[in-house]
């Protein structure tokens, strides 16, 4: 378990120093969040129709996906794990005595947290100063206040746990580009990265409640937005669970089945 | 202790020829072709040994030493390595060798070299002790004590091998897999890092095997040499062999004036042109006070000087005899 932790640790670390990259992250996503919630108050104030969330609920939605979106965004991979597996410096991470699945899963989950530690800060403090219904409230009630951090945990974990099939698929393609764009963009959207899945048609939600991309970010913040109630919430984090068990069951295989035809490229 | 029997590895290659034509089918269609890397190679090393070895690009070394590592399963064939078969056992296999593989690097690129140390130490679960006591006499040994702290994009390449060598030897490995350590190193670098290997395999009794292009290398470091080409061992012999077999033959080079006289038949001349021939003799069937009185009674030698064949082109002539 040791060598797991110090691997988070220097990977963490290494990705706190990109402190110029933290601050333009952060000025694009209150760019980003602000043109959301002023087209969406366009679309509330036009029309009348019944919205699946209250206008200050969306906002939330939006600033804590803003926030956090280091977390979730499906479209981000390490490009050093993809260069390892094409020049075949991989080799290298086959000499330890590790499993590679872990030091890969535990890698991308520190990239992911070391840039939202720099970046969630400032935008959740904005975000909390700005007029209702424009910024982010606490959290609907205590229930989902404390329900709430371990419905992000499992998330981000599913998050990982699925990023990590496109790495393992990258042995098989030999070259990571195609499948890399055709994961990120698909997953995007059927995550509610683009549009919540609040707003999508009945039939699709449910479908997407049971997809794992539904597991990933939308239960999480339903859940502090007060959209998903105690018991639908508790069942989200259930089927969040067992997708968990799920990808890592899947991975691991797959990882295992990767390796024993992996073609070390490159000399 | 290695052993390895019969170990066969293919890979599959997509190939296409060139032209558009050809590109847009295999969108459709790829072929492959199976390439043998290696065929039945089998050979067994000792402990404590130091074994170079050879043969031309593609030949299947490095196929070789990543089987060894546990990084490749072979297709059939048995290799015991300290009693484990390395892809069937890797973790407990790998903890005891240590690999540097000269065109890449295993150290953290962003960060200072210790802490790439550090990781390693944790990696493999080096007791704080071992560590310190490791890392004092590599450091010491390796000259890297004043670029510890540098981040690895910083250190020019004969820096970052000796920091690539200290980082695979920090967990005491009994086999150190060394796939091309010298290659791009200056003289100096080259001299440091051979002088390490030799001291560590002497005092450590850590056995060695080296790929190399580089032939100083062997002649510096190794007994004993496998010779492999087109996936097969071809040779596994002395270096004192490999000599014996081709050091009879010298080189001799003559600036002259006059007319070379008629050679004997078992001195070729490799070149003669405006008074400047470069010969070859087997020494067993004429020796060189003989070559050379020869000469020095037809015309009037200018300068001449005699030099064993090197073992660089000794190896080019295995290549050849061998047809790889």
């Amino acid at each position: 378990m040791k060598k797991y932790l110090s691997f988070f640790r220097i990977r963490f670390q290494a990705g706190l120093q990109y402190r110029a990259a933290a601050f333009a992250g952060v000025a694009t996503q209150f760019a980003w969040g602000f043109m959301l919630i002023l087209m969406y108050r366009a679309f509330y104030r036009s029309g009348n129709q019944a919205f699946p969330m209250e206008f200050h609920q969306l906002s939330s939605y939006i600033w804590m996906q803003q926030a956090l979106l280091a977390l979730f965004m499906t479209w981000f991979f390490d490009g050093e794990i993809f260069d390892h597996i094409t020049s075949g410096s991989v080799a290298y991470e086959l000499c330890r005595p590790c499993e590679l699945y872990g030091m890969w899963f535990v890698k991308n989950m520190a990239i992911r947290l070391s840039r939202v530690v720099l970046r969630c800060i400032p935008i959740f403090l904005v975000a909390a100063l700005l007029p209702s219904p424009l910024g982010l409230t606490l959290p609907a009630s205590a229930v989902h206040a404390a329900m709430f951090p371990f419905a992000l945990l499992l998330g981000f974990l599913v998050m990982v746990s699925l990023s990590m099939l496109v790495y393992i698929g990258a042995f098989y393609t030999l070259s990571p580009v195609g499948i890399r764009i055709m994961a990120g963009t698909a997953m995007e959207f059927l995550c509610g990265g683009i549009i919540p899945i609040p707003f999508f048609p009945q039939w699709m939600q449910r479908i997407m409640a049971l997809l794992p991309f539904g597991s990933i970010q939308n239960t999480p913040f339903l859940i502090y937005t007060g959209v998903m109630q105690p018991v639908q919430a508790l069942k989200s984090m259930f089927i969040q669970l067992i997708w968990l068990g799920i990808l890592l069951l899947i991975g691991s295989l797959s990882m295992r089945h990767a390796l024993k035809k992996v073609v070390v490229q490159g000399g | 202790m290695i052993e390895l029997n019969k170990i066969t590895k293919t890979f599959r290659v997509a190939k296409r020829n060139a032209g558009l034509k050809e590109s847009v089918k295999a969108l459709f269609r790829k072929e492959y072709e199976e390439i043998r890397a290696l065929s039945e190679v089998s050979f067994t090393i000792g402990e404590g040994e130091m074994v170079g070895y050879i043969g031309p690009n593609g030949a299947g070394k490095s196929s070789t030493i990543k089987i060894m590592s546990g990084v490749l399963t072979p297709d059939a064939g048995q290799c015991i390595i300290n009693g484990r078969c390395p892809w069937k056992e890797r973790k407990a296999h790998v903890k005891e060798i240590g690999v540097v593989f000269g065109q890449r690097s295993q150290l953290w690129w962003d960060a200072p070299v210790l802490d790439s140390f550090e990781l390693i130490r944790d990696i493999y679960s080096v007791t704080p002790e071992t560590y310190q006591k490791n890392l004092k006499r590599l450091t010491e040994m390796l000259d890297i004590g004043e670029i510890r702290k540098t981040p690895v994009r910083q250190l020019s390449l004969g820096q970052r091998m000796r920091c690539e060598i200290a980082a695979s030897l920090l967990h005491d490995p009994k086999i150190l897999f060394l796939d091309e350590p010298t290659i791009g190193l200056d003289a100096v670098s080259k001299i440091a890092v051979r002088d390490f290997i030799k001291s560590i395999n002497r005092e450590k009794g850590t056995t060695v095997i080296l790929t190399t292009h580089d032939m100083q290398d062997i002649e510096a470091l190794t007994d004993r040499i496998l010779l492999i080409g087109k996936g097969k061992i071809l040779l596994d012999g002395s270096l004192e062999e490999l000599k014996g077999k081709y050091s009879g033959n010298k080189l001799i080079t003559v600036e002259y004036a006059g007319n070379l006289p008629a050679l004997p038949e078992n001195v070729a001349a490799l070149k003669n042109l405006d008074g400047h021939a470069e010969l070859m003799a087997d020494m067993s069937k004429m020796p060189v006070s003989g070559l050379i009185s020869l000469l020095s009674e037809a015309v009037e030698v200018k300068d001449i000087s005699v030099t064993g064949e090197s073992i660089d082109e000794m190896v080019v002539r295995l290549y050849k005899e061998f047809e790889i």
